[in-house]
């Protein structure tokens, strides 16, 4: 545990607290924030055929740190009419938000930011979080165009928990733990002992749960996909109709910390898929670490095998967004209420019994 | 009933993969974009872009002023004095007038090209500079005269003693209708070759 290690070396605990707090946003967050942006630029770019980005530095790598630069210096601008206090926590209140959502997503097997046994209970709890900010920012704006959006949000945001939750459920009654960590730990070994392939062990069951995973692998994504506001579930931001959704009133850094909580929360969904179904922070082939007997290289695979999957579905997202058109308002309580939540509680029905047996 | 719900759900998932794939491939497809300002499309033959003028060849004979559309062309000229070499053209023409001024402001020039076809020298004529543009729009009023103020000036005055001259001649000769063209001859053929 990394807290343990930073409390032995500083001798204090809270400070240790404190900087453990702090890794993972400046080591992780921001980091993943700026590749992140020029990725979704590339991506979209390359995938209408266009070039994205050019000319400040080779291809265009360092435009997100001068978007940031940019994003400083814009002035703050706030109309007469706002609801000054709500309209400034807001966005703070995005980010914890997200950013809560970090403690309890195990990067490697020795650094979390804390060993909850609640783990995925209390990152669905946090995660909605986002819809109270949502909605403050919205109603403090003043404006029909952020308050038609927030509403969408709170909408969206409280059906899509549902088959979220159904499908993580259905995980428990697997594997009998709620805790990201140990689930994470349970998935060790090879690529055939994922959730998505029927979890550790082999026997009849493993094989039997294989197709019933992958519904429930696919059902998260979407319903996580639809949480964290990206297209095609994208409603509540959705350019074309409401300028810019719940954010239209925000400049400068308010609306910097709207989208670096997008991005953060991008990243924590897909943890939670990857860390759901498909190993967390496990290797799919063993560890080099282990090959060659040198401990200390094990973390830093498992880190590097948590990014690249957590980077995988961040991209399967931005490929989705340049695919698929904006879902109407309607259709998105259709594909939630009789599409996605039938499926899921069908799902958890026949895990279970599968699972008794 | 139930039938058609399943099979809604496959055909949803199923064209979502085909859209993803189809996104997938234009991800690997050379892109299209021309980066503009390092790499420029070669304009078409005839493209009609900012104007230049050749003032060794022109005449200063307003042809393209008349013509243009939205009176961007504004052309003053003064008559050379006997015995000032205003140049020739480049087929050989002498040249009788003075430019003095040939202005073309390009923030009115729509580029329709109607002031070339009737220039009898060529000399007005599209080039294929289209990045021009100015902060002020004062700055987008191309002087193409070649003649100095100070210039100007003379070639004014010379023309005006000359004027002048034949003005007073005439009404030396009106005044005086008998004694024809003796004395007058000698006059400005002094005058002219003082300047
Ligand atoms: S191109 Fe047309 S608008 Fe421009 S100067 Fe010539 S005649 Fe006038
Ligand atoms: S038509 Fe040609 S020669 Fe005549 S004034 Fe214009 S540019 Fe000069």
């Amino acid at each position: 545990m990394i807290f343990d290690w930073l409390s032995s070396l500083i001798g204090n605990e809270i400070i240790a607290g404190i900087i453990c707090a702090c890794l993972p946003l400046f080591l992780f967050i921001l980091p993943f924030a700026l590749v992140a942006v020029l990725m979704e630029r590339k991506v979209s770019a390359h995938m209408q055929d266009r070039l994205g980005p050019m000319r400040t530095g080779y291809h265009g790598i360092i435009q997100t740190i001068a978007d940031i630069l940019k994003l400083f210096q814009k002035e703050d601008i706030m109309s007469n009419e706002v609801d000054k206090p709500l309209f400034n926590i807001a966005p703070v209140l995005t980010f914890i938000g997200s950013y809560a959502a970090f403690a309890a997503i195990p990067f490697t097997s020795n650094f979390i930011g804390t060993k909850l046994d609640l783990g995925i209970v209390y990152i669905l709890g946090v995660s909605s979080f986002g819809v109270v900010s949502i909605l403050m920012a919205g109603w403090s704006s003043n404006n029909k165009y952020s308050l038609l959006g927030a509403m969408r949000s709170a909408a969206q945001l409280v059906s899509y928990e549902i088959p979220t939750f159904l499908v993580v459920v259905t995980l428990i009654t697997v594997t009998g733990t709620t805790s990201l960590l140990n689930l994470s730990e349970m998935q060790t070994g090879h690529f055939w002992n994922w959730m998505i392939l029927g979890g550790p062990g082999l026997n009849l069951t493993k094989f039997l749960l294989i197709p019933f995973m992958i519904v429930g692998a696919v059902i998260v994504f979407i319903s996580t996909l639809a949480e964290v506001n990206r297209t095609p579930f994208d409603v509540p931001e959705a350019d074309s109709e409401l300028v810019a959704g719940y954010y239209t009133e925000y400049s400068g850094m308010k609306f910097a910390m709207f989208f670096l909580a997008e991005y953060a929360n991008m990243f924590a969904v897909s943890a939670i898929v990857s860390a759901l179904f498909f190993g967390g922070y496990q290797s799919p082939f063993g560890y080099l670490g282990n090959l060659l007997g040198v401990s200390w290289l094990v973390p830093f695979e498992q880190l590097f095998w948590f990014t690249l999957k957590g980077c995988l579905f961040v991209f399967v997202q931005m490929w989705l967004r340049w695919t698929l058109p904006r879902l109407r308002v309607d259709q998105l309580m259709t594909l939630c209420w009789k599409y996605l939540i039938p499926f899921a509680f069908a799902n958890l029905l026949i895990v279970g019994l599968l699972v008794v047996l | 009933m139930i039938k058609q719900y399943f099979l809604n759900t496959w055909s949803g998932i199923w064209t979502v993969l085909v859209g993803m794939k189809i996104t997938f491939k234009h991800l690997f497809t050379p892109s299209v974009t021309i980066q503009y300002p390092d790499v420029k499309v070669e304009l078409p033959e005839r493209s009609r872009n900012r104007l230049y003028v050749n003032m060794d060849d022109c005449i200063g004979c307003d042809q393209c002023a008349r013509a243009c559309p939205v009176s961007c062309i504004e052309i003053e000229t003064v008559k050379s004095v006997p015995g000032d070499e205003v140049g020739k053209t480049s087929n050989g023409k002498k040249k009788a007038l003075w430019v003095t001024k040939f202005n073309i402001d390009f923030a009115k020039c729509c580029c329709c090209q109607l002031c070339v076809f009737p220039c009898p020298t060529e000399c007005i004529k599209m080039t294929s500079i289209y990045e021009f543009s100015e902060f002020e729009r004062d700055n987008l009023l191309y002087n193409f005269a070649t003649l100095t103020p100070a210039e100007v000036d003379e070639k004014k005055d010379s023309y005006a003693k000359l004027e002048a001259e034949k003005a007073a001649q005439k009404a030396a000769a009106a005044a005086e209708p008998k004694p024809v063209a003796a004395p007058a001859p000698e006059k400005p053929k002094e005058e002219s070759s003082n300047n």
